[in-house]
């Protein structure tokens, strides 16, 4: 476990240094964030009837959403772990007395919390200040805000573990550019990346929110504002756990798998 | 260039560029097919994230979903095609870093020419061909009379989306020159213009239409020429302003000049 931890430390320590990257993201976040909430407003005005959440509970899954968009997407990959295979470096990692699963989980985890912790606070603070309807208001309950960090921590954590996923298997294609793209594009609208998730239709919200992509934001950013809430938010709770479980089984077995049949590119 | 040498004209030596990355991407066709399914798939996301807001709301500030759609497509193929073209553009921070612009500095040869044919991203010709479907899907039902006028004016918005799109990606790679670095914040322009712009931009209220009319010209390529097209406004002079992205070319031109007398190799 300590070796695991200090990769962890690692790429942690080296992650809260590209503070310039950072500012960059933040101001496009910031973008970002502002047209997603003008736009679904507009839509509020065209039809204030159809609108499945108040204008305060979209405001706070926007800027939650921007904020630890490097926390819980599942678009963001470490090109390093991604290029492993291809590039041939996986020859020095599978000579450390280390798991590459656990030790790639380790790196991922740590890369997602620094690049997070870099970008979220001046997105936080600021949205907290901006007026009513834009702007972040304080969690609904002590409950609540509880809730939001221990669904986020599990969303971080399914994100890494299907992330995983995609690096084991470039032990099987070589080159991961391909389903790495499929991967994402698919996982970022069915997180609910491009529209929240209570804006899709009935039938297909239910089934979505089974999948392990809405353990993933549509969670954590809907606990927070107390629109999950109760038992259903329970429910959503075990979800997240199930899938957490579930995923990283899998990926351990394939990565197991792999390790067994792996040919080493490059010279 | 010494007298009497006979050298190939820019158009050929693009050409040749291109064929030699076309070839190189094909002996990989199963990566390649993998990618084109990619992009195609990323798009129909918005696509359908689109048609899921319309059948719950109907309309949004007066536009209808094919409108809308109509909106959609041509600012993503003019997006696509600034892409497929421009990619060098967009690799050159990269470029920069690693000193390999001395290497085209020292050819006797146009730099800008030598960096639209180091990269073209044939894969994303699979989202021009969703954004071309979009596009006909969004025609066969807005109800539009079509006139010889509307098709140029389709036209122009496409030239004029694209050339805005390229100058931008000019602009991004000009800026390196100064930083060395990519500036993601350009991003907001490029991405977050082909992203937010499937919607017309008079949605996003007067400041943000202001912001695109007067320091980038978005709404000029996107949003007055649709007015014109859909027969809300009458103006005729809405046509033509699509052409404002070529004006909006200038800058971007003189940028890049001024970077590469600017530039200092970094490379070793």
């Amino acid at each position: 476990m300590g070796k695991y931890f200090s990769f962890f430390r690692l790429r942690l320590v080296t992650g809260l240094q590209y503070r310039t990257a950072a500012f960059g993201g933040i101001i496009t976040q910031f973008f970002w964030g502002f047209m997603r909430i003008i736009a679904l407003l507009a839509f509020y005005e065209s039809d204030p009837s159809a609108y499945p959440l108040t204008l305060e509970e979209t405001s706070a899954y926007i800027w939650l959403q921007q904020a630890f968009l490097v926390l819980l997407s599942a678009r963001i990959f470490d090109g390093e772990i991604l290029n492993a295979v291809k590039s041939g470096s996986i020859a020095y990692e599978l000579c450390r007395p280390v798991r590459i699963y656990d030790m790639w989980f380790a790196r991922e985890t740590a890369v997602r919390l620094s690049g997070a912790w870099l970008r979220c606070i001046p997105v936080l603070a600021v949205a907290l200040l901006l007026p009513n309807p834009f702007g972040l208001s304080a969690p609904a309950d002590p409950l609540c805000f509880l809730m939001f960090i221990l669904t986020l921590t599990l969303g971080l954590l399914v994100a890494v573990a299907y992330n995983m996923l995609i690096y084991v298997s470039g032990f099987y294609t070589v080159s991961t550019d391909g389903l790495k793209l499929l991967a994402a594009s698919v996982a970022d609208f069915l997180t609910g990346g491009l529209i929240p998730l209570p804006f899709f239709p009935g039938g297909v919200r239910q089934v979505l929110e089974l999948l392990p992509y809405a353990a993933m934001q549509n969670v954590p950013l809907r606990a927070y504002s107390g629109n999950l809430a109760g038992e259903e938010l329970l429910r959503a709770l075990l979800l997240q756990i199930f899938w957490f479980a579930a995923l990283t089984i899998a990926g351990k077995l394939l990565c197991d798998h792999a390790e067994k049949r792996i040919t080493v590119q490059g010279g | 260039m010494k007298k009497g040498r006979k050298s190939v004209s820019p158009v050929r030596l693009y050409r040749h560029y291109i064929s030699i990355i076309v070839r190189s991407k094909m002996l990989d066709k199963k990566s390649f097919f993998l990618y084109s399914a990619g992009m195609f798939l990323t798009s129909f996301c918005v696509f359908l994230s689109i048609f899921f807001m319309f059948q719950r709301f109907h309309q949004v500030k007066g536009f209808t979903f094919r409108e809308v759609l109509l909106c959609y497509g041509i600012v993503l193929m003019g997006f696509t095609l600034a892409e497929i073209f421009g990619k060098g553009l967009e690799r050159f921070p990269r470029m920069v870093r690693a000193g390999e612009f001395d290497r085209i500095l020292l050819r006797p040869r146009g730099t800008i020419l030598q960096i639209l044919g180091s990269q073209f991203e044939l894969g994303r010709a699979s989202r021009c061909l969703h954004a071309l479907i979009v596009f006909l899907y969004g025609i066969s039902g807005s109800g539009l009379c079509w006139t010889w006028q509307k098709i140029l004016i389709v036209t122009g918005m496409l030239a004029g989306c694209c050339t805005l799109f390229c100058g931008l990606f000019l602009m991004y790679a000009a800026l390196s020159f100064f930083t060395l670095e990519g500036l993601e914040f350009m991003h907001i322009f490029t991405y977050g213009l082909n992203e937010h712009g499937a919607y017309p931009m008079g949605i996003y209220g007067k400041e943000v239409l202001w912001i695109t009319t007067f320091i980038i010209p978005f709404a000029p390529v996107q949003y007055y020429p649709l007015l014109y097209l859909l027969d809300r406004r009458q103006e005729a002079y809405l046509a033509f302003m699509p052409l404002l992205a070529f004006l909006f070319l200038i800058p971007c031109i003189l940028l890049w000049r001024l970077g590469v007398r600017h530039y200092q190799s970094s490379g070793s």
